[in-house]
């Protein structure tokens, strides 16, 4: 029981904060000002909302950059920046800032766009819950991972990089303290990239790498 | 009532019914009143239709009033509507008194119910003066904006925007409709419900009988525009798009919309229509009652393509409702057409008839595209746009709103 796997769930809510942005100086001047819930929604929230498969630019700076001001350079630097690389979000947010700084000192004239199609800042509002699901054994989770919600994987892998001082998953953290016995399981836990993929795919990757593990 | 739930098991999944049953046990008991102005006709009639059995279901106490009006009011509402969209219609101040004076006989109609709430939803601007009447209240007031207002006409605005300020938060449906206003702006796109009439499954003898009914010649494509008899939706740019179209191609156009009771305006929109029409006998107009959902189901099922070629759109349920019948849809690049439509993978983002037209062309030309499109939209749709995603985020913002307005909250136990 004390070193149970307290299964929870969350739910995001994205809030619009009424900043936007027509330009890139603009931009660049509200990334300087928003909160910081704003840069992990742009970052991170997608993962949790209605948005067709854009797997090339897998932020909102970068898919603005290029479907709105259809700065194709722009676009391929914000696209790679990787927010797992950071930190915390104030890091996120200075490479953000660096990144288009330099695009700006090589334009003379920033774009604009059209009204209808500015930077919109949203933040979000998590709420976090518990499923009353308790693992004892990280041999249970091959046969319980599926039936996870896609909000439960989102807090669990990707909310968690936030809330762990070492900015790691929920699911490896809790593996190590099992004295070394499962380092292979934490060290490919680890492996999986987040950010160039949907909370299904996550789901069926976590549940692969269980699987690989316990079952051979 | 928990059945009603369980019916939308084999669409959603499992962990998004149990995922909602979860959110709801927080909420459990308490009293949520949605308002609006008419219970039948337009999409936030039949939002209600579905949502608020589903909050019964998941154990709240959910009812839905609405709110009664005369003529004048309801042209006042349909001006209102007009001038949010970027119309520059003023509003006579007769009119407006008369908008303040029927709320006001409305919140004494309601007074108790309102006043008893945990939660209020009050949608579109309709009922919004409501609030400024109730003292006292106990609950949270919700104003639900389902409109774009991205642009509107400023002094129609600034008058409404008086009576929306004080609500405790507000529902946007895309992040760009929202305007400021000194409390938090929740964007929820809007969803449909697949067990409704109008977008259930059909037999292909039903849709047999349908074709008949409507003279629809199953030899030739047809393609479809649902919606109000409104200009805002461009009736006249569709018959343009699809007489330009029809010069490559053999092709049937129907145009269908019911008039909805707080919409005055339908009927002059029509003859506009009709008169376009002209004596082409492959251009079906049709007026139907405002509980038509099976035959406008239908006819979505029975289209090729499905236009929705609006100028502006606060969302644009139609497209959605398409999408769910696995048909591409050419949509006015405006407004929620946006996030449901994406070039080549659900439909076309279209400007003009001339582009609507050589859309339509394409994709008669290409008909497995067509297809796959087709299919492509409905799993979209299922991911994103269903009640049960609503419902999750109704949900989620009625936990928030009672509770600190923090980034992070947690509700453990």
């Amino acid at each position: 029981m004390e070193n149970s796997f307290i299964v929870r769930d969350c739910t995001l809510i994205a809030i619009a904060t009424g900043l936007r942005a027509q330009n890139l100086r603009e931009l660049r001047n509200r990334i300087r000002e928003v909160p910081e819930a704003c840069i992990y929604y742009h970052f991170w929230g997608g993962l949790l909302r209605a948005k067709f498969d854009d797997p090339e630019f897998p932020n909102d700076f970068a898919s603005w950059a290029r479907h709105a001001i259809h700065d194709k350079r722009l676009a391929e630097r914000l696209a790679i920046i990787n927010p797992m690389d950071f930190e915390n979000l104030e890091d996120l947010r200075r490479e953000l800032l660096e990144v288009i700084e330099e695009r700006l000192d090589e334009l003379d004239l920033p774009p604009w766009v059209e009204a209808d199609q500015q930077f919109y800042f949203v933040r979000s509002q998590i709420v976090v819950f518990n499923t009353g699901i308790l693992i004892r054994d990280p041999r249970e989770f091959t046969d319980r991972i599926s039936s996870f919600s896609l909000g439960s994987i989102f807090y669990h892998f990707i909310d968690a990089r936030r809330r762990h001082p070492m900015g790691i998953d929920d699911f490896s953290a809790w593996f190590e303290t099992f004295d070394g016995q499962y380092e292979d399981l934490v060290r490919a836990v680890r492996s999986i990239d987040p950010y160039f993929t949907n909370l299904f795919e996550l789901r069926n990757e976590l549940k692969a790498i269980l699987d690989g593990h316990f079952r051979g | 009532m928990a059945e009603y739930l369980e019916r939308y098991r084999s669409i959603v999944g499992d962990a998004e019914i149990d995922h909602l049953k979860q959110l709801a046990r927080r909420l459990r008991g308490i009293r949520a009143v949605h308002v609006n102005s008419t219970r039948e006709g337009g999409g936030v009639a039949e939002i209600l239709h579905c949502l608020i059995p589903l909050k019964r279901a998941l154990g709240l106490e959910a009812t839905w009033e609405v709110i009664e009006g005369n003529p004048v009011f309801f042209d006042c509402t349909k001006k209102m509507h007009n001038a949010l969209q970027g119309n520059l219609t003023a509003i006579p101040a007769a009119m407006l008194k008369e908008y303040e004076e029927t709320n006001r006989r409305n919140f004494e109609r309601l007074e108790d119910v309102l006043k008893e709430a945990d939660i209020v939803f009050i949608h579109d601007p309709q009922p919004a003066p409501l609030l400024q009447f109730c003292e006292n209240r106990k609950g949270k007031w919700i104003w639900r904006c389902h409109i774009d207002v991205s642009r509107p006409y400023r002094p129609v605005w600034k008058y409404l925007r008086a009576f929306v300020s004080p609500y405790d938060a507000s529902i946007w449906s895309l992040s760009s409709f929202a305007q400021t206003l000194p409390h938090p702006l929740y964007l929820i796109p809007p969803s449909i419900d697949p067990l409704s009439e109008k977008n259930i499954d059909l037999d292909p003898p039903e849709l047999e009988e349908a074709r008949e009914k409507w003279g629809l010649d199953p030899d030739r494509p047809v393609i479809t525009q649902v919606s109000r008899f409104d200009r805002f939706k461009d009736p006249l740019g569709v018959i343009e798009a699809y007489r330009l179209a029809k010069e490559f191609t053999p092709l049937q156009l129907v145009l269908a919309g019911s008039s909805a009771s707080d919409d005055p305006e339908g009927a002059e929109v029509l003859e506009e229509v009709r008169a376009a029409r002209g004596e082409d006998p492959d251009i079906h107009t049709l007026l139907l009652p405002s509980d038509a959902h099976r035959s406008i189901n239908a006819l979505q099922r029975l289209s090729h393509i499905v236009l929705q070629k609006s100028l502006r759109e606060g969302f644009g349920l139609t497209v959605t409702e398409a999408m769910w019948k696995e048909k591409p849809v050419l949509g006015g690049d405006t407004g929620g057409i946006r996030i449901q439509v994406f070039n080549h993978h659900t439909g076309f983002l279209v400007n003009t008839p001339e582009g609507a037209a050589l859309r339509i062309r394409y994709l008669l030309r290409h008909r497995d595209r067509l297809r796959e499109m087709g299919m492509k939209a409905k799993e979209f749709v299922r991911e994103n746009f269903l009640i049960t995603r609503h419902l999750r985020e109704y949900l989620t913002l009625m936990i928030a709103v009672t509770h600190a307005a923090t980034d992070r909250i947690e509700l453990d136990g």
